[in-house]
């Protein structure tokens, strides 16, 4: 979210006597240190984070400086222009600016521009544009007229693009605005027309720039209260036509229409921007930021004391005027998410709902995967969506579906949904999947009598959802103890926080065997290895050498004898399956999900002994499937794999331990497991000795090839 | 081609010393590397990382550190307590300061390079102002209660962390006041180790403080704090990486990275990413990641492990494109960041070497003798003989085995530098830092006795490089600040010590010497200067073969032709005729079509060059993976003909063979080679080093459980 922090204002004293605010804020040569020029005579440079000035220099009386003071990055000097045609330039020590160099110039001045890696630059107000070294060694040199008689300059800008310095400026003919973007490395001076699309008679009062790779995007904020974006190509294909420019529709309505002044914009970064103004004709005039990527309003603060319709964006800070003082405004902004962006609307939209959904920015991670130039293309594809969607009233399908969620049947959510699926997948298709379903919950909670259950299993089988999309479901399905959306959320979702797959697990271990019966659930994970007709009943298969290791034979411990007493019993336990076959694939569910072992253990604890041992008992079944086989997995499409199995085991044992020896069924169970580790151990340290020897022969191989340690050999060369 | 009798020499019983320390400079893009024996190593990256420069080792001066200083300075500390400057052009040691702390454990330069900070084992730390002839002690910080191992600056030189036995602090390097203690957790999983020891600190500048210890952890501490950000367990054996936060001490990051030692660590200068290396010889790869996309928010994660070796790894460097690591299994690691490099050419290749980029061994062709260098003995050996023949690919019986003639142990603590065995293999010659070596042999039947010529002249007291001449009269000696000096031998001793005029103003000094069959030109190459041809009658320097950039690594003179062939480490050969003092004509046909692009991609320097004694028009050059016959009459390859071809054309018809016959003839059957010369026209020598040799003789590694873990 964006944040704008408690602001102070820059100076105690009221600034200079015009009526308009400072002529300008510039940066110095140092952080935090800023050149702001009254529109007066005076010229004070201020350190931001102290409050304070640290020098402050006044033409003479009866001199009007016409041009805000710069700094000269390259030699930390300060320019001003006063009268429009006087140049001085002074440095920190100089304290009276009459005595300082001085240049008197041929033409008028409109600004002079100093950015950090070039060398100033004069625009004239004639639109002819000069380096300050030029100038400075020929003052009097002619000034060339580049715009014509009646076009006055609006607004300008400096800038660097791939280390090539850019001059941009927009003048102004009867209402007509015309963008002049002047390069440098190439000597190129292109001139574009901006049309202002359909909006008539309307006057742009304010413009912002930032710059991408291949596009200058120009801002700007006109009277209608809209904000419209222009992009105009760094390398144009034909520099010398004329050529148009179209303004595409950003914001709607971010100011009132009716506010003659006191309006202003700037860009912050590639998705926020500040807009100075009234929001409302009769509210007062506020600072406001908007995220342009999902056009939301992030933050505002109200200027009760009025303003001046000029804003400044360096690094972190925002200038303005509020009343007579200049007020700095530390500013704050993450990235833009669609968290973020929703959080603000959301909230003062629909109060009902309090759970802000925590999003993977997705969009952003795939433009920054793919390549910069890929998402200026889906921005730019976003952004003729956007435009068109201005033009016609027509409301996207998503929009109708999540209305449609809030009123109609059950029957007619379906049946709408179908044909929203059947659509064309848009880049944001998952997010809307996650809204949808965050509406149907919404409602859900609502009435109590409400469950789409077919839509919803509909849509977590749209294979996009994840668990942080649509945070409620798996909530509101064990509440429900509806095991089949379960048991989907768990084959579909990758970010199951554990406490919900303990809960998942918990609700599967303890459902009743007759519930479960009427349930319709997918079973391909267990249907090759299970009989289905163990299901009622459970019949005794013959014993089996697991691993090498065969429970009969065991000279190793005493407490086996117990078990050796009823071999008949051992072999029921181990070979048959504890859980029905649908209890079964709904604990495959839970093998399968992903989890982190210190997260998953205290929820774990807190599983019921008899659960506990049914599902080591269904576990240690499966282990026993498992070593059935040479390669140690289980048939079918999709089984647990083996250490999924024994991860599993481990974990329960972890958790459960103390209780488990305290329970008399479990004995036998804890009895087998303990072989079974031996054996494992057993196999373990076969296998080490094993590879000990096969190195003595690698070794003893290696010193036959290498034994000679001289020969004579023949060889030819070809 | 031919055919050739290849005496194929494995006896030669070479180990390589482990890599104790390694010392990256940006500014150079040189490499220091020190090993155990005390030897320090130059390698210069540019150059395809050739070894330029070396400093023989000394068997009390086990460096523990070594690092940069401002003006590419070089400094080591170790065990005997002192601190020494290397001199980088007269390759000697300029001098040797005690500390007064007792063993030098760990070693820094500030940031700006003016001073230097060392750990000592009273658990001192010592500043020294580094001056522009000298190091002057300044002042003690406050004495930690043990041995400090590690000790890294802050990047603004405001602060210092150093690591100690179980915990680690932070000094005001204004004051030397220790202003925080960042204590390491002794238990790993429960179970307590003994002790804890910090191997490696890295400061950053953002207060981080980053700790790799015995415990196999890497831990990022907040300094400003005092609290641990993150810990990565990296070994199983013995290492965390601890990031901490220096201002308050506390950890930050706690990364488990193995239950082995973490031994080492180096930041990237742009502190987004670093390296540290485990006692089980995986390297890790840590980067500042964000945590969301384009988020500001970052994170230090493990990205990459490499194995590339077997043994502790004791040092991690990190230039900006690569991770450069080394340890006791003696290799070094040179492993390019893909995503740094942004050309795919040689240099995105992983680079291993383990053999020296010079000489070891000499041979005397007409005895059939050859002579073995290690670090404190030379090894005299004398080549078997047989009368079978066979065909190619046979190993013939052998009429006689080779014999081990004699072992020839220097006094003193100091490694050998050079050696040298004249070609009638009457004459051994070999030096150390400081002592000069000159031997008489004489041969009876089978028996050798030896005699050491004494009085050796003053100013013969090391040498850089010895040769003896083809007719065994007179022997050439390099020695430091550039000069260059002929002694004429003679029975029972020698005469006529004689200097060749210096080139005015050079102080630097000759690596490589080379010498004409007819004994009337010498040609010298120091380790950046072009090569200098002087006439041995008049002593006065003849020509100077035209620059180029690339050091160079071998040199030869031809016989009757006198054309000098220079080998460069970029791969260049070039031919250059001393009496026209310009480039032969073959030379520049070479340059003008270019080496075939494989033969540009060896990564091994050319380290011996030499001629078949009956054909003029063929060169024996080797590296260290391949051996080659050039044969300047034919063709040269171009890139679409095969460099190499090892089978023999059977089934096609001579024309064709002809046809695709050009003059680069390779074997690449023996390998590693340490050396290759022609002793006759019909009979070769090979002294191969397999590494598996090598492995044998190293401690054997930490034992990693492969079953039932």
């Amino acid at each position: 979210m964006a944040d704008l922090e408690e602001g102070f204002a820059l100076t105690a004293v009221p600034l200079g006597s015009g009526p308009d605010g400072p002529l300008g804020v510039e940066q110095s040569d140092k952080t935090d240190q800023f050149l702001v020029t009254d529109s007066g005579r005076t010229v004070i440079l201020y350190k931001v984070s102290d409050q304070k000035p640290l020098g402050s220099w006044s033409v003479k009386q009866g001199q009007i400086i016409t041009c805000p003071a710069v700094c000269n990055f390259q030699t930390g000097e300060y320019i001003i222009v006063h009268d429009n045609k006087v140049l001085r330039i002074w440095n920190n020590e100089d304290v009276n600016l009459d005595k300082v160099f001085k240049a008197t110039l041929s033409a008028e001045v409109y600004r002079i521009h100093s950015i950090q890696g070039t060398e100033p630059l004069v625009l004239f107000k004639e639109g002819a544009v000069r380096g300050l070294e030029a100038l400075l060694a020929e003052p009097q040199q002619k000034i060339e007229t580049v715009i014509s008689d009646e076009e006055v300059i609006k607004w300008t800008k400096f800038f660097m693009v791939f280390r090539h310095p850019v001059l941009i400026f927009i003048t102004e003919k009867h209402g007509n605005y015309f963008v002049y973007v002047q390069k440098f490395n190439s000597r190129i001076l292109s001139k574009y027309t901006l049309l202002l699309g359909q909006e008539e008679k309307c006057v742009i009062q304010s413009f912002s720039t930032s710059v991408g790779r291949k596009f200058i995007s120009l801002m700007s904020l006109s009277s209608d209260g809209c904000v419209y974006e222009t992009l105009i190509p760094i390398h144009p294909s034909e520099p010398e036509k004329n050529q148009r420019l179209v303004q595409s529709q950003l914001l709607k309505s971010v100011v009132s229409g009716s506010a003659r002044n006191g309006v202003a914009l700037a860009i912050l970064d590639q998705d926020h921007i500040a807009v100075l103004g009234a929001p409302l004709p009769a509210s007062k005039e506020c600072l406001s930021v908007w995220n342009t990527k999902f056009q939301t309003l992030q933050t505002s603060k109200e200027l009760p004391q009025g303003t001046s319709g000029q804003l400044w964006y360096y690094g972190e800070n925002l200038f303005m005027l509020h009343g007579k003082f200049l007020t700095v405004v530390p500013f704050k902004c993450e990235v833009s998410s669609l968290a973020g962006a929703l959080g603000k609307l959301k909230h003062s939209q629909d109060p009902g709902i309090h759970a802000t959904p925590h999003f993977v920015n997705w969009e952003t991670s795939q433009g920054c995967g793919l390549g910069s130039q890929n998402s200026e293309q889906s921005k730019r594809i976003l952004r003729r969506r956007k435009v068109e969607v201005s033009v016609q009233p027509e409301v996207p399908a998503s929009t109708q579906l999540l209305a449609t969620i809030q009123k109609d049947s059950e029957k007619h959510i379906e049946v709408e949904l179908r044909k929203f699926l059947a659509t064309k997948r848009t880049p944001d298709f998952h997010t809307i999947i996650g809204d949808v379903i965050i509406g149907l919950l919404g409602r859900c909670k609502a009435e109590p009598s409400f469950y789409p259950r077919n839509c919803l299993m509909q849509l977590v089988q749209t294979h996009v959802l994840s668990y942080s999309l649509c945070p409620g479901l798996m909530e509101f399905a064990l509440e429900k103890t509806d095991v089949q959306i379960l048991q989907l959320c768990l084959q579909q979702f990758p970010d199951i926080p554990e406490s919900v797959t303990c809960a998942c697990l918990k609700v599967f271990l303890s459902i009743g065997d007759d519930t479960l019966q009427d349930t319709d659930i997918n079973m391909e994970s267990v249907s090759d290895y299970m009989d289905p007709v163990q299901d009622g009943e459970m019949e005794g298969q013959t014993a089996f050498l697991q691993n090498g290791f065969s429970p009969e034979e065991d000279n190793c411990d005493s407490c086996a004898q117990k078990l050796k007493e009823k071999p008949q019993a051992t072999a029921d336990e181990s070979t048959s399956c504890p859980v029905t076959t649908k209890r079964a694939a709904l604990l495959n569910a839970v093998l399968h999900s992903a989890y982190s072992e210190t997260f998953l253990l205290p929820h774990l604890k807190d599983i019921p002994a008899q659960h506990s041992t049914l599902f080591l008992q269904y576990l240690y079944f499966l282990y026993l499937k498992c070593s059935e086989n040479a390669t140690m997995t289980l048939p079918g499409t999709h089984p647990p794999t083996l250490s999924q199995i024994m991860d599993w085991i481990c974990l329960l044992l972890d958790a459960n331990f103390t209780v488990v020896v305290m329970i008399p069924e479990a004995k036998r169970l804890l009895l087998s497991l303990y072989k079974f580790v031996k054996s494992q151990i057993s196999i373990c340290s076969e296998l080490n000795k094993i590879e000990v020897s096969f190195r003595e022969l690698q070794k003893l191989n290696q010193e036959k090839n290498n034994r000679e340690l001289y020969s004579i050999e023949v060889l030819e060369l070809f | 081609m031919g055919e050739f009798n290849v005496h194929r020499v494995r006896f030669f019983n070479y180990v390589p010393s482990g890599i104790r320390c390694v010392a990256y400079n940006n500014q150079s893009n040189r490499l220091a590397v020190s090993r155990t024996d005390g030897t320090v190593e130059i390698y210069n990256l540019s150059a395809n990382y050739f070894q330029e420069k070396f400093f023989p080792g000394h068997e009390s001066r086990a460096t523990e550190a070594l690092c940069w200083a401002k003006g590419q300075r070089l400094f080591s500390a170790g065990l005997n307590g002192e601190i020494i400057e290397y001199d980088l052009q007269a390759l000697t040691i300029k001098y040797a300061v005690d500390a007064f702390g007792g063993p030098i454990w760990s070693m820094a330069a500030s940031p700006s390079g003016s001073q230097l900070l060392v750990g000592c084992e009273d658990g001192s730390v010592k500043l020294f102002q580094i001056t522009p002839d000298k190091i002057q002690f300044e002042r003690n910080f406050d004495r930690q209660k043990s041995r400090i191992l590690s000790l890294s600056w802050h990047p603004a030189g405001t602060h210092v962390a150093a690591g100690s036995i179980d915990y680690i602090s932070v000094f005001d390097s204004k004051s030397g006041s220790a202003i925080g203690k960042m204590l390491v957790d002794r238990q790993y999983m429960g179970v307590s180790k003994r002790k804890c020891i910090i191997w490696g600190v890295a400061f950053l500048s953002d207060g981080t403080v980053i700790s790799v210890d015995s415990a196999g952890k890497v831990q990022i501490w907040d300094s400003a704090t005092g609290t641990l950000m993150k810990n990565h367990l990296v070994s199983n054996a013995d290492v965390k990486v601890q990031i901490w936060d220096s201002a308050t001490g506390t950890l930050m990051k706690n990364h488990l990275v193995s239950n082995a030692d973490v031994q080492s660590i180096a930041v990237s200068p742009q502190e987004d990413s670093f390296v540290v290396g485990t006692a089980e010889g995986t390297v890790f790869h840590f980067q500042l990641v964000s945590v969301t996309s384009s988020s500001s928010e970052k994170q230090w994660v493990r990205t990459k492990p490499f194995q590339h070796h077997t043994h502790d790894v004791r040092a991690v460097a990190h230039s900006p494109t690569a991770l450069i690591s080394g340890g006791t299994d003696t290799h070094l690691v040179i492993r390019p960041l893909m995503e740094k490099v942004e050309v795919k050419n040689y240099d995105a290749a992983l680079r291993k070497i383990t053999f020296p980029h010079r000489r070891l061994v000499s041979c005397a062709k007409k005895k059939q003798l050859l002579l073995f260098q290690f670090a404190h003995h030379l090894e005299l050996w004398r080549l078997g003989s047989t009368v079978a023949t066979g065909k190619n690919g046979d190993t013939l019986p052998l009429s006689k085995n080779a014999d081990h003639l004699l072992h020839l142990k220097t006094k003193g603590p100091e490694n050998i530098i050079c050696s040298c065995i004249s070609p009638c293999g009457g004459w051994i010659a070999c030096s150390t830092a400081s002592r000069f070596f000159l031997y008489r042999l004489n041969y009876e039947h089978d028996n050798i006795s030896l005699q050491r010529v004494s009085k050796m002249p003053v100013f013969l007291r090391s040498a850089l490089q010895i040769l003896f001449s083809e007719d065994s009269t007179k022997l050439f000696v390099a020695s430091n600040q550039g000069s260059l000096r002929v002694i004429r031998l003679q029975e029972g001793g020698f005469t006529h010590p004689r200097a060749f005029q210096p080139q005015s103003g050079t102080v630097q000094s000759m690596c490589l010497l080379a010498v004409s069959p007819d004994g009337n030109w010498l040609a010298a190459s120091g380790s950046s200067a072009g090569v200098h041809v002087y006439n041995v009658k008049q002593l006065k320097l003849h020509c100077t073969v035209p620059a180029y950039n690339f050091p160079v690594t071998a040199l030869a003179i031809a016989p009757n032709t006198n054309n000098l062939v220079i080998a460069h480490s970029d791969q260049q050969v070039f031919e250059y005729s001393i009496p026209d003092k310009q480039y032969t004509e073959w030379s520049r046909t070479v340059q003008k079509q270019g080496f075939h692009h494989l033969w540009l991609q060896r990564d091994t320097p050319i380290t011996h060059i030499s001629f078949h004694p009956k054909r003029p028009m063929h060169i024996l050059l080797h590296d260290t993976y391949m051996f080659c016959l050039i044969d300047k009459s034919l063709p040269l390859p171009n890139d679409k003909t095969l460099l190499y071809n090892p089978l023999p054309p059977t089934n096609e018809s001579d024309v064709i063979r002809r046809r695709t016959a050009h003059a680069f003839k390779i074997s690449k059957k023996y390998k590693p080679l340490l050396f290759v010369d022609l002793l006759d026209e019909k009979t070769l020598v090979a002294v191969e080093r397999p590494l598996d040799d090598i492995v044998a003789q190293l401690p054997p590694p930490i034992k990693k459980k492969k079953f039932g873990t």
